[in-house]
């Protein structure tokens, strides 16, 4: 059953000239990208828990949530400054409050704990977090440390695996790229905590991946063809590995969909964050990674044997 | 192309051994024969709480100084030498006082350097500008009384923990100065926290008689607060401990016949039990205060000598109250205070859910991969998912055979994993489409696309490992659990991908010799 191939992405002579679009491309890019930044000054990431500090209790009501009741049973124990959030369905309540120091935090979750579950009797109280200032400021420190070890990891990977010219263009790409999930991330109001910075990384990851191939493939295209000028060489390289690229977007997409669709409130925000960087990470190998890489390398890449760091065997 | 039999059974062997090592994941009760490993569910899939506890460095810092400044004055007594002026300041962890006069510094400071040190170099003692002298402990030290108290914690916080009946707690050490206490079950940790919020530090102490020390307590005296204000105001305690609460052998909570209020019975080693008959001999008629965290329970007066070794505390306490004091007792008093600095709990409705939409994702995750996989590559799509099914085997029984705790990201790791493995095999199968295209024979077509996929596979997976492990190592909490199942996920990737399906197309090739490939 099914032994030959239904579907295919496009057929084995596709010649599309993606390197006319390349200015295009890169204006796109740069005017999302600087939009990205304007939105991460002005109005900025929404932090999540882990990064911000504070308290957050996620409830479920017996009825919809009566937001003004809970709000005034806890004034009068003492707690205001409390913001409320339904989310999912309508008895479903997110209270927030801002970290205050470390020892009130910790006596507020369960004050507010119980006050929730006594002024509305039959509410279950599905999770009570409660991070002080200190851990939160610790938290943030090392997911950016981690970020920045990953991506000087991944960047040091490119540049002994090829050329310095492969390398810088990989790194310009993948700093758009991280611009434009950052402004994702503003636009949507994801919450930015660690599960998100994970989504970030694994976007890295798979981005850097994906330029790898193309870029594996230029390489090996400049050795076979000496004379083809690199603007063809570099479309070719693009025709030639776009059925891996689209074949393998759309496995990770697929695999990412139903977490954005089912996952639940923590993963959901990760999901389509993933699903964003997908789509991006993909565009950004045709339309960015490959005309920068053009600009950087006419005149430059050698041409013929074996080249430079290029050692290994490519596909 | 050629893979021996050997090779093919060693390959099918390990996909068996991670099946194997999968069941005892489906099953409840251990079968007593085989190695019995599982995964764990995290707290955010089985509900319950975690706490991040963290030792007070200052009261640390304050206790030791404390002492040192005692043993400061009587060494200088000894000494002959004179001091004015003396202070402890515990934020900057030193001790000053002025000397008599400018000739006794140099003494002063050799009396000092004399005194014991309970660490190598736990202190320095120095001239300051203006003529003082300061003993300034080192930083160093102050780490090496933290982790000791941690260490002594731990054991502490697992009796008291065990004594609320808690099933399967998990206590560790993080760092220097921390403690993570898992909960499993426990989704309201209000009690635990507050067990484990109080040192129960307790001790037996004379109460000095003089009213003129209750406003002005004289050296050796302090003035100490009721644990109940309502029972009084503050009394003059001499600091010297008579007897010392570590010497208990039991404790419980107990109703008082007299009264019918709840109070907390204990009983004495021999080393309380003499010291407790010593004291109350001789001080029949005097006020005796029983002291916890530096507050006085009650201060009965002494109205007979107890021989007997035993004890009874009223305190107004309720019946949780004292049972929670009779179980700190028991289990011990804590070195330093503990403080919850983070906390997150888990009701169990919610991790229910979430093992729900955790394996609804995966499911029809991993059923979309494998129907694309066929729809676009035919019969090597299907070796392609036949490796798959594997790839989640073999990571499950990764998992189990660590033990490894499985988090909702880290399900969604698995998935990821999922969708990235078969990207080795688009890569094959694209490259053997392009050979077959440039008219190659189906055998050098199928070898060249193995071989010159090979660099491409490992470069690929060779970037998300390194970010992955970077995520693992700064990561905490659930975020872990996505890197570890990333990390792990692409090493059977690469097992599967470049041992597994490439050996069954090549299998299949060996075995039909066809004129065409199915791509």
């Amino acid at each position: 059953m099914l032994g030959r191939p239904l579907l295919r992405f496009v057929r084995k002579d596709t010649h599309i000239n993606f390197m006319r679009g390349r200015f295009m491309g890169l204006i796109v890019s740069a005017v999302l990208s600087i939009a990205s930044l304007v939105l991460f000054f002005h109005p900025g990431l929404t932090l999540g828990l882990d990064f911000r500090g504070g308290i957050v209790v996620e409830a479920q009501t017996p009825g919809p949530a009566d937001f003004a009741k809970i709000r005034a049973a806890l004034a009068e124990h003492g707690v205001s400054h409390a913001s409320f959030q339904s989310f999912g369905a309508a008895n479903d309540v997110l209270i927030r409050l801002d970290a205050g120091s470390e020892q009130d935090t910790q006596t507020i979750v369960d004050k507010v704990r119980h006050t929730v579950a006594e002024s509305l009797p039959g509410t279950t109280i599905l999770r009570a977090d409660a991070v002080g200032a200190s851990v939160s400021a610790e938290l943030f420190r090392n997911g950016m440390l981690a970020l920045a070890l990953s991506l000087a990891m991944i960047l040091g990977y490119i540049w002994f695996r090829f050329e310095w010219e492969f390398a810088l263009s990989a790194v310009i790409t993948l700093v758009l790229d991280l611009t434009k999930t950052v402004g994702f991330l503003v636009l949507t109001g994801f919450e930015f905590d660690l599960v998100m910075v994970a989504a970030i990384l694994t976007i890295l990851g798979y981005s850097t991946n994906d330029k790898v191939v193309v870029y594996d493939r230029v390489r090996e295209n400049l050795r076979k063809y000496r004379t083809m000028p690199l603007i063809d060489l570099i479309n070719l390289s693009i025709n030639e590995t776009l059925n891996r690229t689209l074949g393998t977007s759309s496995t990770v997409f697929l695999a990412s969909l139903p977490l954005a669709l089912w996952g639940g409130a923590t993963l959901s925000g990760f999901a389509w964050t993933m699903l964003f960087g997908i789509v991006v990470g993909t565009s950004s190998s045709i339309f960015i990674a490959a005309p920068l890489l053009l600009f950087m390398g006419e005149g430059r890449l050698k041409r013929g044997a074996k080249s430079g760091k290029a050692t290994a065997p490519s596909a | 192309m050629y893979y021996s039999r050997l090779k093919l059974a060693s390959v099918l062997g390990v996909c068996l051994l991670g099946l194997l090592l999968c069941l005892p994941n489906g099953m409840r009760k251990p079968l007593p024969s085989i190695p019995w490993r599982q995964i764990h569910l995290g707290l955010d899939l089985r509900g319950g709480s975690y706490l991040l506890m963290q030792v007070d460095l200052q009261s640390l810092t304050h206790d030791r100084l404390q002492t040192l400044s005692e043993n400061t004055r009587d060494a200088l007594l000894n000494a002959h030498l004179g001091y004015q002026n003396i202070a402890v300041d515990a934020a900057k962890g030193t001790i000053s006082f002025m000397p008599r006069s400018a000739a006794e510094t140099e003494a002063d400071i050799a009396a000092l350097n004399a005194l014991p040190r309970a660490v190598p170099n736990e202190f320095s003692v120095s001239k300051r500008e203006d003529g003082s002298i300061a003993l300034v402990l080192a930083p160093e030290s102050i780490r090496t009384r933290a982790r000791e108290a941690v260490t002594q914690s731990i054991e502490i916080v697992r009796r008291r923990i065990d004594g609320t009946g808690a099933v399967d707690p998990e206590i560790t050490r993080q760092g220097d100065d921390r403690i993570v206490v898992e909960l499993p079950g426990i989704s309201d940790p209000e009690r635990i926290k507050a067990l484990l919020g109080t040192t129960a530090k307790m001790s037996f102490h004379l109460v000095d008689a003089n009213p003129l020390h209750a406003t002005y307590p004289p050296q050796g005296v302090s003035l100490l607060p009721m644990a109940d204000p309502a029972e009084g105001g503050p009394l003059p305690v001499f600091d010297h401990v008579d007897v010392d609460g570590s010497d208990l052998t039991n404790a419980g909570a107990v109703i008082d016949q007299q009264s019918g209020k709840w109070a907390v019975s204990f009983s004495f080693d021999s080393i309380g039990t003499h010291a407790f008959a010593a004291v109350s001999q001789a001080n029949v008629g005097k006020r005796f205060a029983i002291v916890l965290d530096n507050k006085i329970i009650e201060a009965p007066v002494i109205m007979s000598p107890i021989t007997g070794g035993n004890g009874q505390i009223t305190g107004g306490f309720d019946a949780q109250k004292a049972t929670d004091l009779a179980l700190m007792l028991r289990a011990g008093a804590l070195p330093a205070p503990l403080s919850v600095i983070e906390q997150r709990s888990i009701g169990p409705s919610l991790g229910a859910d979430s093992i729900r939409a955790g394996m609804i994702s995966l499911g029809v995750g991993f059923i979309m991969v494998v129907a694309f996989m066929v729809l676009f590559y035919g019969r090597f799509g299907w070796y392609a998912d036949f490796a798959l099914l594997a790839n989640l085997v073999l990571m499950v029984a990764i998992l189990s055979l660590f033990e490894a705790t499985l988090t909702l990201p880290g399900m969604a790791g698995m998935l990821l994993t999922l969708g990235m493995a078969v990207d080795a095999n688009i890569l094959i199968n694209e490259r053997i489409r392009e050979e077959i295209a440039r008219g190659r024979t189906p055998l050098a077509a199928m070898q060249t696309g193995f071989e010159k996929a090979t660099s491409t596979i490992i470069d690929s997976n060779a970037t998300a490992l390194l970010a992955h492990v970077m995520l693992f190592v700064f990561g905490t909490g659930p975020v872990r659990g996505f890197a570890l199942t990333i990390t792990i996920g692409i090493v059977t990737t690469l097992f599967t991908t470049l041992l597994l399906s490439r050996m069954l197309m090549a299998r299949w090739y060996a075995r039909t010799r066809p004129t065409s490939l199915p791509v």
